[in-house]
Protein backbone atom coordinates (compact mmCIF):
# COMPACT_ATOMS: atom_id res chain seq x y z
CA UNK A 1 0.00 0.00 0.00
CA UNK A 2 1.51 3.23 -1.42
CA UNK A 3 -0.75 5.27 1.10
CA UNK A 4 -0.01 7.78 4.01
CA UNK A 5 -1.72 11.03 4.77
CA UNK A 6 1.55 12.63 5.65
CA UNK A 7 3.31 11.28 2.25
CA UNK A 8 0.89 12.75 -1.06
CA UNK A 9 0.53 15.70 -3.01
CA UNK A 10 -1.44 18.71 -2.04
CA UNK A 11 -2.00 16.40 0.89
CA UNK A 12 -4.04 17.99 3.81
CA UNK A 13 -2.44 17.22 7.16
CA UNK A 14 -2.42 18.00 10.54
CA UNK A 15 -1.49 19.31 13.80
CA UNK A 16 0.13 16.83 16.65
CA UNK A 17 -0.61 16.53 20.39
CA UNK A 18 1.71 19.62 22.50
CA UNK A 19 4.75 18.03 23.75
CA UNK A 20 4.62 17.89 27.78
CA UNK A 21 6.25 20.86 29.05
CA UNK A 22 10.44 20.48 29.22
CA UNK A 23 11.40 20.72 32.68
CA UNK A 24 13.86 24.45 33.15
CA UNK A 25 17.03 22.59 33.77
CA UNK A 26 18.65 21.61 30.70
CA UNK A 27 19.38 18.49 29.56
CA UNK A 28 22.10 16.85 27.52
CA UNK A 29 19.56 15.95 25.22
CA UNK A 30 18.49 19.97 24.77
CA UNK A 31 19.71 23.14 22.55
CA UNK A 32 21.08 26.40 24.87
CA UNK A 33 18.20 28.50 25.84
CA UNK A 34 19.74 30.84 23.38
CA UNK A 35 19.75 28.98 20.96
CA UNK A 36 15.93 27.58 21.30
CA UNK A 37 15.16 31.18 21.27
CA UNK A 38 17.36 31.88 18.37
CA UNK A 39 15.28 29.45 16.16
CA UNK A 40 12.06 29.87 17.05
CA UNK A 41 12.73 33.97 16.35
CA UNK A 42 14.14 32.59 12.86
CA UNK A 43 10.99 30.58 12.19
CA UNK A 44 8.45 33.36 13.28
CA UNK A 45 9.81 35.36 10.81
CA UNK A 46 10.09 33.20 8.09
CA UNK A 47 6.76 32.43 8.32
CA UNK A 48 5.58 36.08 8.98
CA UNK A 49 8.01 37.05 5.55
CA UNK A 50 6.00 34.76 4.05
CA UNK A 51 2.70 33.32 5.69
CA UNK A 52 1.43 36.13 7.73
CA UNK A 53 2.29 39.33 6.25
CA UNK A 54 0.64 38.38 2.66
CA UNK A 55 -2.81 37.40 5.03
CA UNK A 56 -2.85 40.25 6.77
CA UNK A 57 -2.23 42.80 3.50
CA UNK A 58 -5.26 40.97 1.94
CA UNK A 59 -7.56 42.66 4.86
CA UNK A 60 -5.47 46.00 4.88
CA UNK A 61 -5.94 46.50 1.24
CA UNK A 62 -9.84 45.39 1.17
CA UNK A 63 -10.12 48.19 4.12
CA UNK A 64 -7.93 50.71 3.00
CA UNK A 65 -10.87 53.03 1.69
CA UNK A 66 -13.24 52.33 4.45
CA UNK A 67 -15.51 50.18 5.56
CA UNK A 68 -18.43 51.65 2.67
CA UNK A 69 -16.45 50.76 -0.05
CA UNK A 70 -15.43 47.54 0.90
CA UNK A 71 -19.41 46.91 1.34
CA UNK A 72 -20.17 48.12 -2.11
CA UNK A 73 -17.23 46.20 -3.42
CA UNK A 74 -19.29 43.32 -2.65
CA UNK A 75 -22.60 43.86 -3.27
CA UNK A 76 -21.75 45.11 -7.31
CA UNK A 77 -24.20 42.78 -9.22
CA UNK A 78 -21.09 41.04 -10.91
CA UNK A 79 -19.34 40.33 -7.56
CA UNK A 80 -22.41 39.10 -6.30
CA UNK A 81 -23.28 36.79 -9.43
CA UNK A 82 -19.32 35.39 -9.02
CA UNK A 83 -20.30 34.55 -5.75
CA UNK A 84 -23.67 32.60 -6.62
CA UNK A 85 -21.19 30.74 -9.39
CA UNK A 86 -18.70 29.85 -6.80
CA UNK A 87 -21.62 28.67 -4.02
CA UNK A 88 -22.95 26.71 -6.98
CA UNK A 89 -20.42 25.01 -8.63
CA UNK A 90 -19.11 23.80 -4.43
CA UNK A 91 -22.55 22.71 -4.25
CA UNK A 92 -22.23 20.70 -7.35
CA UNK A 93 -18.20 19.13 -6.86
CA UNK A 94 -18.24 18.78 -3.21
CA UNK A 95 -21.35 16.00 -3.24
CA UNK A 96 -20.22 14.37 -6.12
CA UNK A 97 -16.91 13.70 -4.97
CA UNK A 98 -18.24 13.01 -1.23
CA UNK A 99 -20.21 9.90 -2.70
CA UNK A 100 -17.24 8.79 -4.97
CA UNK A 101 -15.13 9.09 -2.12
CA UNK A 102 -17.30 6.79 0.14
CA UNK A 103 -17.79 4.38 -2.85
CA UNK A 104 -13.90 4.19 -3.27
CA UNK A 105 -13.15 3.79 0.45
CA UNK A 106 -15.47 1.23 0.95
CA UNK A 107 -13.99 -1.03 -1.73
CA UNK A 108 -10.85 0.15 -1.02
CA UNK A 109 -10.54 -0.40 2.60
CA UNK A 110 -13.39 -3.37 3.07
CA UNK A 111 -12.16 -5.24 0.37
CA UNK A 112 -8.60 -7.22 -0.76
CA UNK A 113 -8.42 -7.35 -4.12
CA UNK A 114 -5.77 -7.42 -6.91
CA UNK A 115 -4.89 -4.24 -8.56
CA UNK A 116 -5.54 -1.58 -4.85
CA UNK A 117 -2.40 -0.13 -5.01
CA UNK A 118 -2.22 1.12 -8.42
CA UNK A 119 -6.36 2.29 -8.31
CA UNK A 120 -4.99 4.29 -5.17
CA UNK A 121 -2.24 5.50 -7.19
CA UNK A 122 -4.47 6.39 -10.04
CA UNK A 123 -6.92 8.56 -7.53
CA UNK A 124 -4.07 10.48 -6.30
CA UNK A 125 -3.53 11.64 -10.44
CA UNK A 126 -5.33 14.87 -10.18
CA UNK A 127 -3.17 16.08 -7.29
CA UNK A 128 0.19 15.79 -9.60
CA UNK A 129 -1.45 17.60 -12.88
CA UNK A 130 -1.27 21.24 -13.41
CA UNK A 131 -4.44 23.21 -12.30
CA UNK A 132 -4.09 25.03 -16.30
CA UNK A 133 -3.85 21.37 -17.74
CA UNK A 134 -6.81 19.94 -15.88
CA UNK A 135 -8.83 22.68 -17.33
CA UNK A 136 -6.71 21.92 -21.14
CA UNK A 137 -7.88 18.81 -20.78
CA UNK A 138 -11.72 19.31 -21.15
CA UNK A 139 -11.35 22.31 -23.30
CA UNK A 140 -9.76 19.24 -26.01
CA UNK A 141 -12.53 16.99 -24.66
CA UNK A 142 -15.38 19.47 -24.88
CA UNK A 143 -14.19 22.40 -26.64
CA UNK A 144 -15.81 23.68 -30.24
CA UNK A 145 -12.52 22.07 -31.53
CA UNK A 146 -12.18 19.31 -29.48
CA UNK A 147 -13.47 15.41 -29.60
CA UNK A 148 -17.24 16.17 -28.49
CA UNK A 149 -17.42 19.66 -30.15
CA UNK A 150 -18.95 18.98 -33.44
CA UNK A 151 -21.70 17.06 -31.73
CA UNK A 152 -22.28 19.34 -28.55
CA UNK A 153 -22.70 22.12 -31.15
CA UNK A 154 -25.53 20.24 -33.01
CA UNK A 155 -27.04 19.72 -30.33
CA UNK A 156 -26.64 23.08 -28.66
CA UNK A 157 -25.18 22.24 -25.84
CA UNK A 158 -22.38 24.71 -23.94
CA UNK A 159 -19.76 23.09 -21.58
CA UNK A 160 -16.69 25.24 -22.38
CA UNK A 161 -17.41 28.67 -21.25
CA UNK A 162 -20.24 27.65 -19.28
CA UNK A 163 -20.93 26.14 -15.96
CA UNK A 164 -20.88 22.83 -16.70
CA UNK A 165 -17.18 23.25 -17.75
CA UNK A 166 -16.38 25.31 -14.92
CA UNK A 167 -18.12 22.48 -12.55
CA UNK A 168 -16.32 19.59 -14.10
CA UNK A 169 -13.23 21.02 -13.84
CA UNK A 170 -13.72 21.89 -10.48
CA UNK A 171 -14.64 18.51 -9.49
CA UNK A 172 -11.21 17.43 -11.69
CA UNK A 173 -8.95 19.11 -9.27
CA UNK A 174 -10.98 17.97 -6.14
CA UNK A 175 -11.41 14.63 -6.98
CA UNK A 176 -8.83 12.73 -4.24
CA UNK A 177 -9.43 14.92 -1.14
CA UNK A 178 -12.16 13.00 0.34
CA UNK A 179 -11.14 9.55 -0.78
CA UNK A 180 -7.52 10.01 0.83
CA UNK A 181 -9.03 11.22 4.00
CA UNK A 182 -11.35 8.06 3.94
CA UNK A 183 -9.41 5.43 2.67
CA UNK A 184 -6.43 5.23 5.25
CA UNK A 185 -9.32 5.92 8.34
CA UNK A 186 -11.58 2.96 7.24
CA UNK A 187 -8.64 0.60 6.60
CA UNK A 188 -7.55 1.25 10.17
CA UNK A 189 -10.88 0.65 11.50
CA UNK A 190 -11.04 -2.91 9.91
CA UNK A 191 -13.75 -4.78 8.66
CA UNK A 192 -14.70 -6.09 11.78
CA UNK A 193 -17.53 -4.13 13.23
CA UNK A 194 -19.10 -4.78 9.94
CA UNK A 195 -18.71 -8.13 9.88
CA UNK A 196 -20.71 -9.02 13.17
CA UNK A 197 -23.62 -5.89 11.51
CA UNK A 198 -24.33 -8.57 8.87
CA UNK A 199 -24.03 -11.43 10.63
CA UNK A 200 -26.25 -10.75 12.86
CA UNK A 201 -28.44 -10.08 10.43
CA UNK A 202 -28.65 -6.46 8.99
CA UNK A 203 -28.65 -5.17 5.55
CA UNK A 204 -25.93 -4.20 3.12
CA UNK A 205 -27.29 -0.51 3.64
CA UNK A 206 -28.29 -0.73 7.27
CA UNK A 207 -24.50 -1.83 8.14
CA UNK A 208 -22.97 1.16 6.59
CA UNK A 209 -25.61 3.69 7.91
CA UNK A 210 -25.59 2.44 11.62
CA UNK A 211 -22.50 1.43 11.66
CA UNK A 212 -19.54 2.54 9.24
CA UNK A 213 -20.99 5.88 8.76
CA UNK A 214 -20.55 6.88 12.88
CA UNK A 215 -17.22 5.64 12.42
CA UNK A 216 -16.23 7.75 9.74
CA UNK A 217 -18.20 11.23 10.14
CA UNK A 218 -14.94 13.23 11.50
CA UNK A 219 -13.25 11.87 8.29
CA UNK A 220 -16.39 12.56 5.99
CA UNK A 221 -16.53 16.45 7.42
CA UNK A 222 -12.59 16.67 7.22
CA UNK A 223 -12.68 15.75 3.29
CA UNK A 224 -15.41 17.38 2.82
CA UNK A 225 -14.02 20.73 4.46
CA UNK A 226 -10.53 20.72 2.39
CA UNK A 227 -12.64 19.50 -0.99
CA UNK A 228 -15.20 22.63 -0.61
CA UNK A 229 -11.88 25.50 -0.02
CA UNK A 230 -9.98 24.12 -2.97
CA UNK A 231 -13.56 23.70 -5.02
CA UNK A 232 -14.18 27.44 -3.96
CA UNK A 233 -10.61 28.67 -4.56
CA UNK A 234 -9.55 26.80 -7.59
CA UNK A 235 -7.60 29.61 -10.49
CA UNK A 236 -5.93 27.63 -13.16
CA UNK A 237 -8.62 24.76 -14.01
CA UNK A 238 -11.57 27.10 -14.38
CA UNK A 239 -10.03 30.30 -15.83
CA UNK A 240 -9.01 27.68 -18.69
CA UNK A 241 -12.59 26.66 -19.27
CA UNK A 242 -14.73 29.41 -17.81
CA UNK A 243 -14.56 32.28 -20.79
CA UNK A 244 -14.33 34.75 -18.35
CA UNK A 245 -18.15 35.95 -19.21
CA UNK A 246 -19.04 38.59 -16.53
CA UNK A 247 -21.87 38.15 -14.73
CA UNK A 248 -22.27 34.25 -16.06
CA UNK A 249 -19.28 32.58 -15.96
CA UNK A 250 -17.12 34.48 -13.53
CA UNK A 251 -16.16 32.25 -9.91
CA UNK A 252 -14.52 34.10 -7.58
CA UNK A 253 -11.30 33.52 -7.53
CA UNK A 254 -11.33 34.83 -11.62
CA UNK A 255 -13.80 38.06 -10.40
CA UNK A 256 -10.71 38.97 -8.28
CA UNK A 257 -8.21 38.69 -11.47
CA UNK A 258 -10.30 41.08 -13.66
CA UNK A 259 -10.95 43.54 -10.96
CA UNK A 260 -7.10 43.51 -10.04
CA UNK A 261 -6.34 43.38 -14.05
CA UNK A 262 -8.50 46.28 -13.98
CA UNK A 263 -6.18 48.05 -11.26
CA UNK A 264 -9.01 48.25 -8.92
CA UNK A 265 -7.14 46.86 -6.14
CA UNK A 266 -9.48 47.79 -3.37
CA UNK A 267 -12.48 45.97 -4.80
CA UNK A 268 -10.26 42.69 -5.99
CA UNK A 269 -8.50 42.60 -2.38
CA UNK A 270 -12.61 42.74 -1.08
CA UNK A 271 -13.17 39.68 -2.68
CA UNK A 272 -10.26 38.38 -2.18
CA UNK A 273 -10.97 38.91 1.62
CA UNK A 274 -13.96 36.81 1.50
CA UNK A 275 -12.11 33.82 -0.09
CA UNK A 276 -9.18 34.59 2.79
CA UNK A 277 -12.25 34.44 5.42
CA UNK A 278 -13.52 31.32 3.72
CA UNK A 279 -9.38 30.07 4.49
CA UNK A 280 -9.74 30.96 8.26
CA UNK A 281 -12.96 29.08 8.53
CA UNK A 282 -11.78 26.20 6.75
CA UNK A 283 -7.96 25.81 9.15
CA UNK A 284 -10.37 26.61 11.94
CA UNK A 285 -12.89 23.77 11.39
CA UNK A 286 -9.64 21.64 10.52
CA UNK A 287 -8.31 22.40 13.83
CA UNK A 288 -11.45 21.08 15.37
CA UNK A 289 -12.17 18.26 13.72
CA UNK A 290 -8.54 17.13 14.87
CA UNK A 291 -9.07 18.30 18.71
CA UNK A 292 -12.53 16.42 18.72
CA UNK A 293 -11.17 13.50 17.23
CA UNK A 294 -8.36 13.63 19.48
CA UNK A 295 -5.55 14.43 17.21
CA UNK A 296 -7.27 11.08 15.65
CA UNK A 297 -6.89 12.45 12.10
CA UNK A 298 -3.25 13.17 12.61
CA UNK A 299 -2.32 9.40 13.43
CA UNK A 300 -1.29 7.47 10.24
CA UNK A 301 -2.66 4.42 9.66
CA UNK A 302 -0.60 1.54 10.69
CA UNK A 303 1.39 0.97 6.98
CA UNK A 304 -0.32 -2.37 6.37
CA UNK A 305 -3.82 -2.81 8.08
CA UNK A 306 -4.81 -5.20 6.57
CA UNK A 307 -1.93 -7.56 6.49
CA UNK A 308 -1.69 -6.66 10.43
CA UNK A 309 -5.19 -7.34 11.20
CA UNK A 310 -5.05 -10.98 8.87
CA UNK A 311 -1.96 -11.53 11.03
CA UNK A 312 -3.77 -10.92 15.09
CA UNK A 313 -6.77 -12.90 12.93
CA UNK A 314 -4.45 -16.00 13.01
CA UNK A 315 -2.33 -15.39 15.86
CA UNK A 316 -5.11 -15.40 18.28
CA UNK A 317 -8.23 -17.35 16.31
CA UNK B 1 -2.44 -11.30 -0.18
CA UNK B 2 -3.12 -13.86 -1.91
CA UNK B 3 -1.47 -12.97 -5.08
CA UNK B 4 -3.57 -15.97 -7.19
CA UNK B 5 -7.24 -14.77 -5.98
CA UNK B 6 -8.58 -12.14 -7.82
CA UNK B 7 -10.91 -10.69 -5.05
CA UNK B 8 -10.58 -12.36 -1.25
CA UNK B 9 -14.21 -13.39 -0.30
CA UNK B 10 -15.97 -11.59 2.31
CA UNK B 11 -19.08 -11.36 4.01
CA UNK B 12 -19.23 -7.54 3.57
CA UNK B 13 -21.84 -6.44 0.60
CA UNK B 14 -21.26 -4.57 -1.98
CA UNK B 15 -18.04 -4.55 -3.29
CA UNK B 16 -19.35 -4.82 -6.98
CA UNK B 17 -21.29 -1.75 -7.10
CA UNK B 18 -18.81 -0.02 -4.91
CA UNK B 19 -15.89 -1.23 -7.08
CA UNK B 20 -17.89 -0.59 -10.08
CA UNK B 21 -18.93 3.00 -9.34
CA UNK B 22 -15.25 3.77 -8.28
CA UNK B 23 -14.18 2.97 -12.08
CA UNK B 24 -16.49 4.19 -14.15
CA UNK B 25 -16.47 7.66 -12.27
CA UNK B 26 -12.67 7.72 -12.16
CA UNK B 27 -12.64 6.66 -16.12
CA UNK B 28 -15.22 9.67 -16.77
CA UNK B 29 -13.50 12.61 -15.09
CA UNK B 30 -9.73 11.69 -14.78
CA UNK B 31 -8.48 8.68 -17.00
CA UNK B 32 -10.32 9.47 -20.19
CA UNK B 33 -9.70 13.26 -19.87
CA UNK B 34 -6.15 13.06 -19.22
CA UNK B 35 -6.01 9.95 -22.15
CA UNK B 36 -7.51 13.25 -24.33
CA UNK B 37 -4.13 14.97 -23.99
CA UNK B 38 -1.99 12.23 -24.98
CA UNK B 39 -4.02 10.89 -27.93
CA UNK B 40 -4.15 15.19 -29.13
CA UNK B 41 -0.27 15.06 -28.58
CA UNK B 42 0.02 11.66 -30.52
CA UNK B 43 -2.19 13.15 -33.66
CA UNK B 44 0.33 16.19 -33.68
CA UNK B 45 3.61 15.33 -35.90
CA UNK B 46 6.70 14.52 -34.04
CA UNK B 47 8.47 17.86 -35.73
CA UNK B 48 5.11 20.33 -35.05
CA UNK B 49 6.18 19.26 -31.54
CA UNK B 50 9.84 19.15 -31.41
CA UNK B 51 9.41 22.82 -32.64
CA UNK B 52 7.29 23.92 -30.53
CA UNK B 53 9.02 22.60 -27.23
CA UNK B 54 12.47 23.77 -28.38
CA UNK B 55 10.72 27.42 -29.26
CA UNK B 56 13.07 30.09 -27.27
CA UNK B 57 10.51 31.31 -25.27
CA UNK B 58 8.52 27.82 -24.36
CA UNK B 59 12.54 26.85 -23.30
CA UNK B 60 12.96 29.64 -21.24
CA UNK B 61 9.64 29.05 -19.56
CA UNK B 62 10.42 25.34 -18.99
CA UNK B 63 13.59 26.53 -17.39
CA UNK B 64 12.09 28.79 -14.75
CA UNK B 65 9.18 26.45 -14.39
CA UNK B 66 11.59 23.91 -13.21
CA UNK B 67 14.66 26.03 -11.82
CA UNK B 68 12.55 28.27 -9.80
CA UNK B 69 11.04 24.83 -8.15
CA UNK B 70 14.00 23.51 -7.40
CA UNK B 71 14.95 26.46 -5.54
CA UNK B 72 11.98 26.92 -3.94
CA UNK B 73 11.98 23.58 -2.65
CA UNK B 74 15.00 23.86 -1.80
CA UNK B 75 14.43 27.24 0.66
CA UNK B 76 11.17 24.85 1.57
CA UNK B 77 13.56 22.00 2.81
CA UNK B 78 15.42 24.17 5.12
CA UNK B 79 13.38 26.17 6.39
CA UNK B 80 10.15 23.61 6.78
CA UNK B 81 12.60 21.45 8.94
CA UNK B 82 13.27 24.01 10.70
CA UNK B 83 9.56 25.46 11.44
CA UNK B 84 8.84 21.72 11.79
CA UNK B 85 11.69 21.03 14.36
CA UNK B 86 10.62 24.62 16.44
CA UNK B 87 6.73 23.38 16.53
CA UNK B 88 7.73 19.59 17.48
CA UNK B 89 10.38 20.44 20.32
CA UNK B 90 9.69 24.60 21.81
CA UNK B 91 6.77 24.92 23.23
CA UNK B 92 5.99 29.06 22.77
CA UNK B 93 3.39 31.28 23.26
CA UNK B 94 0.78 31.31 20.16
CA UNK B 95 2.51 27.50 19.16
CA UNK B 96 -1.03 26.04 18.44
CA UNK B 97 -1.95 29.01 16.26
CA UNK B 98 1.31 29.07 14.33
CA UNK B 99 0.73 25.55 14.25
CA UNK B 100 -2.67 25.96 12.65
CA UNK B 101 -1.59 28.75 10.49
CA UNK B 102 1.05 26.56 8.24
CA UNK B 103 -1.74 24.83 6.76
CA UNK B 104 -2.60 28.29 5.10
CA UNK B 105 -0.77 27.72 1.49
CA UNK B 106 -3.66 24.91 1.50
CA UNK B 107 -6.48 26.65 1.95
CA UNK B 108 -5.90 29.76 0.47
CA UNK B 109 -7.43 30.46 -3.06
CA UNK B 110 -3.55 30.61 -5.04
CA UNK B 111 -5.36 33.97 -6.75
CA UNK B 112 -5.59 35.69 -2.99
CA UNK B 113 -2.00 34.23 -2.43
CA UNK B 114 -0.97 35.60 -5.70
CA UNK B 115 -2.49 39.50 -5.31
CA UNK B 116 -1.71 39.83 -1.43
CA UNK B 117 2.29 38.37 -2.20
CA UNK B 118 2.24 41.30 -4.72
CA UNK B 119 1.17 43.38 -2.45
CA UNK B 120 4.12 43.09 -0.04
CA UNK B 121 6.64 42.18 -2.31
CA UNK B 122 6.00 44.90 -4.88
CA UNK B 123 8.07 48.18 -5.26
CA UNK B 124 5.39 50.00 -3.01
CA UNK B 125 4.56 47.17 -0.57
CA UNK B 126 6.01 46.72 2.93
CA UNK B 127 9.28 44.29 1.77
CA UNK B 128 9.55 45.42 -1.64
CA UNK B 129 9.68 49.30 -0.55
CA UNK B 130 12.27 47.81 2.23
CA UNK B 131 14.27 45.73 -0.73
CA UNK B 132 14.04 48.15 -3.35
CA UNK B 133 17.02 50.72 -1.53
CA UNK B 134 19.31 47.56 -1.63
CA UNK B 135 19.05 47.00 -5.16
CA UNK B 136 16.64 43.94 -4.83
CA UNK B 137 13.18 43.83 -6.77
CA UNK B 138 11.21 40.93 -5.85
CA UNK B 139 7.92 41.08 -7.81
CA UNK B 140 7.52 41.19 -11.41
CA UNK B 141 11.27 39.34 -11.61
CA UNK B 142 11.82 36.04 -11.26
CA UNK B 143 12.82 36.07 -7.41
CA UNK B 144 9.20 36.83 -7.64
CA UNK B 145 8.11 33.44 -9.00
CA UNK B 146 10.62 31.70 -6.16
CA UNK B 147 8.72 33.74 -3.73
CA UNK B 148 5.35 32.24 -4.79
CA UNK B 149 6.18 29.14 -4.87
CA UNK B 150 8.12 29.03 -1.43
CA UNK B 151 4.82 29.98 -0.01
CA UNK B 152 2.76 27.46 -2.13
CA UNK B 153 5.32 24.27 -1.15
CA UNK B 154 5.89 25.12 2.80
CA UNK B 155 3.50 22.83 4.23
CA UNK B 156 4.44 19.75 2.15
CA UNK B 157 7.81 20.08 4.37
CA UNK B 158 6.38 20.58 7.20
CA UNK B 159 3.49 18.57 7.53
CA UNK B 160 5.73 15.22 6.25
CA UNK B 161 8.58 15.98 8.20
CA UNK B 162 6.75 17.01 11.85
CA UNK B 163 4.97 13.57 12.43
CA UNK B 164 8.60 11.82 11.64
CA UNK B 165 10.35 14.39 14.40
CA UNK B 166 6.84 13.71 16.77
CA UNK B 167 7.95 9.91 16.55
CA UNK B 168 11.84 10.20 17.21
CA UNK B 169 12.80 8.48 20.09
CA UNK B 170 14.95 10.76 22.63
CA UNK B 171 16.91 7.09 23.44
CA UNK B 172 19.14 7.82 20.55
CA UNK B 173 19.64 11.22 21.16
CA UNK B 174 20.64 10.47 24.70
CA UNK B 175 22.12 7.58 23.51
CA UNK B 176 24.49 9.91 21.79
CA UNK B 177 24.89 12.43 24.49
CA UNK B 178 26.18 9.70 26.76
CA UNK B 179 28.35 9.16 24.43
CA UNK B 180 29.80 12.29 24.37
CA UNK B 181 28.59 13.97 21.27
CA UNK B 182 27.12 17.50 21.52
CA UNK B 183 24.02 19.26 20.35
CA UNK B 184 25.13 19.86 16.35
CA UNK B 185 26.88 16.29 15.90
CA UNK B 186 24.02 14.48 17.21
CA UNK B 187 22.22 16.29 15.01
CA UNK B 188 23.88 15.60 12.06
CA UNK B 189 24.53 12.25 12.87
CA UNK B 190 21.58 10.72 14.61
CA UNK B 191 18.40 13.20 13.87
CA UNK B 192 18.96 14.01 10.14
CA UNK B 193 19.79 10.89 9.05
CA UNK B 194 16.51 9.75 10.74
CA UNK B 195 14.55 12.73 9.27
CA UNK B 196 16.01 12.71 6.07
CA UNK B 197 14.06 10.25 4.16
CA UNK B 198 10.83 12.24 4.89
CA UNK B 199 12.62 15.44 4.34
CA UNK B 200 13.66 14.49 0.98
CA UNK B 201 9.58 13.28 0.47
CA UNK B 202 8.82 16.84 1.38
CA UNK B 203 11.12 18.25 -0.79
CA UNK B 204 10.30 16.66 -4.07
CA UNK B 205 5.74 17.29 -2.70
CA UNK B 206 6.83 20.92 -2.78
CA UNK B 207 8.91 20.80 -5.89
CA UNK B 208 5.85 18.46 -7.81
CA UNK B 209 3.55 21.10 -6.65
CA UNK B 210 5.83 23.93 -7.44
CA UNK B 211 6.09 23.15 -11.18
CA UNK B 212 2.44 22.86 -11.95
CA UNK B 213 1.06 26.27 -9.70
CA UNK B 214 -0.03 28.86 -11.53
CA UNK B 215 -2.64 31.14 -9.79
CA UNK B 216 -0.36 32.22 -7.29
CA UNK B 217 2.81 32.86 -9.42
CA UNK B 218 1.29 35.15 -12.65
CA UNK B 219 0.42 38.30 -10.37
CA UNK B 220 4.15 38.30 -9.14
CA UNK B 221 5.71 36.93 -11.74
CA UNK B 222 5.10 39.84 -14.12
CA UNK B 223 5.27 37.44 -16.96
CA UNK B 224 7.65 39.16 -19.23
CA UNK B 225 8.34 36.77 -22.08
CA UNK B 226 11.85 35.06 -21.99
CA UNK B 227 12.66 36.47 -18.24
CA UNK B 228 9.47 35.67 -16.24
CA UNK B 229 6.89 33.56 -17.84
CA UNK B 230 5.99 30.11 -16.78
CA UNK B 231 5.18 26.95 -18.35
CA UNK B 232 1.74 26.92 -17.52
CA UNK B 233 1.18 30.31 -18.48
CA UNK B 234 2.73 29.68 -22.06
CA UNK B 235 -0.33 26.96 -21.99
CA UNK B 236 -3.29 29.24 -21.43
CA UNK B 237 -1.35 31.80 -23.97
CA UNK B 238 -1.42 29.64 -26.94
CA UNK B 239 -4.83 28.32 -25.97
CA UNK B 240 -6.36 31.81 -26.31
CA UNK B 241 -5.05 31.62 -29.72
CA UNK B 242 -6.39 28.53 -30.24
CA UNK B 243 -3.13 26.63 -31.08
CA UNK B 244 -4.48 23.76 -29.91
CA UNK B 245 -1.51 21.34 -30.67
CA UNK B 246 1.10 23.74 -29.28
CA UNK B 247 -0.50 23.80 -25.84
CA UNK B 248 -0.73 20.16 -25.68
CA UNK B 249 2.56 19.72 -26.31
CA UNK B 250 3.62 21.86 -23.85
CA UNK B 251 1.17 20.30 -21.52
CA UNK B 252 2.86 16.96 -22.32
CA UNK B 253 6.20 17.65 -21.64
CA UNK B 254 4.74 19.27 -17.95
CA UNK B 255 2.69 16.00 -17.30
CA UNK B 256 5.64 13.04 -17.85
CA UNK B 257 7.81 14.97 -15.60
CA UNK B 258 4.81 15.47 -13.55
CA UNK B 259 4.02 11.51 -13.17
CA UNK B 260 7.54 10.57 -12.86
CA UNK B 261 7.61 13.25 -9.66
CA UNK B 262 4.64 10.91 -8.75
CA UNK B 263 6.33 7.25 -9.27
CA UNK B 264 9.72 8.88 -7.60
CA UNK B 265 7.61 9.97 -4.93
CA UNK B 266 5.99 7.07 -4.58
CA UNK B 267 9.25 5.24 -4.29
CA UNK B 268 10.52 7.71 -2.03
CA UNK B 269 7.78 6.66 0.43
CA UNK B 270 8.25 3.13 0.02
CA UNK B 271 11.99 3.79 0.88
CA UNK B 272 11.21 5.91 3.55
CA UNK B 273 9.02 3.25 5.27
CA UNK B 274 11.27 0.02 4.84
CA UNK B 275 14.22 2.15 6.01
CA UNK B 276 12.62 2.60 9.41
CA UNK B 277 11.85 6.51 9.50
CA UNK B 278 8.32 5.38 10.98
CA UNK B 279 7.65 2.25 12.40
Amino acid sequence: MSWGRAMTIDGAMSIGDPLPATPSRRLPTEEALWLRWTLVTVAIAFLALFLFLPLAAVFHQALRKGWDAYVAALVDPDALSAIRLTLLVAAIAVPANLIFGVAAAWAIAKFDFRGKSVLVTLIDLPFSVSPVISGLVFVLLFGAQGWFGPELREHDIKIIFAVPGIALATIFVTFPFVARELIPLMQAQGTEEEEAAIVLGASGWQTFRRVTLPNIKWGLLYGAILCNARAMGEFGAVSVVSGHIRGETNTMPLYVEILYNEYQFQAAFAVASLLALLALVTLALKSFIEWRTGGGMDVLPPEEPQAELEFRRRVSP
Amino acid sequence: MNQRVLVRPSVLPGFGLSLGFTLAYLSLVVLVPLSAVFLKAATTSFDVFWATVTAPRVLASLRLTFGASFIAAVVNAVFGLLVAWVLVRYPFPGRKLVDALVDLPFALPTAVAGIALTAVYSSKGVLGGALEPYGIKVAFTPVGVVVALVFIGLPFVVRTVQPVLEDLEREFEEAAASLGANRWQTFRRVILPAVGPALFTGFALAFARAIGEYGSVIFIAGNIPLVSEIAPLIIITKLEQYDFAGATAVAVVMLVVSFALLLAINALQHWARTRGGRR
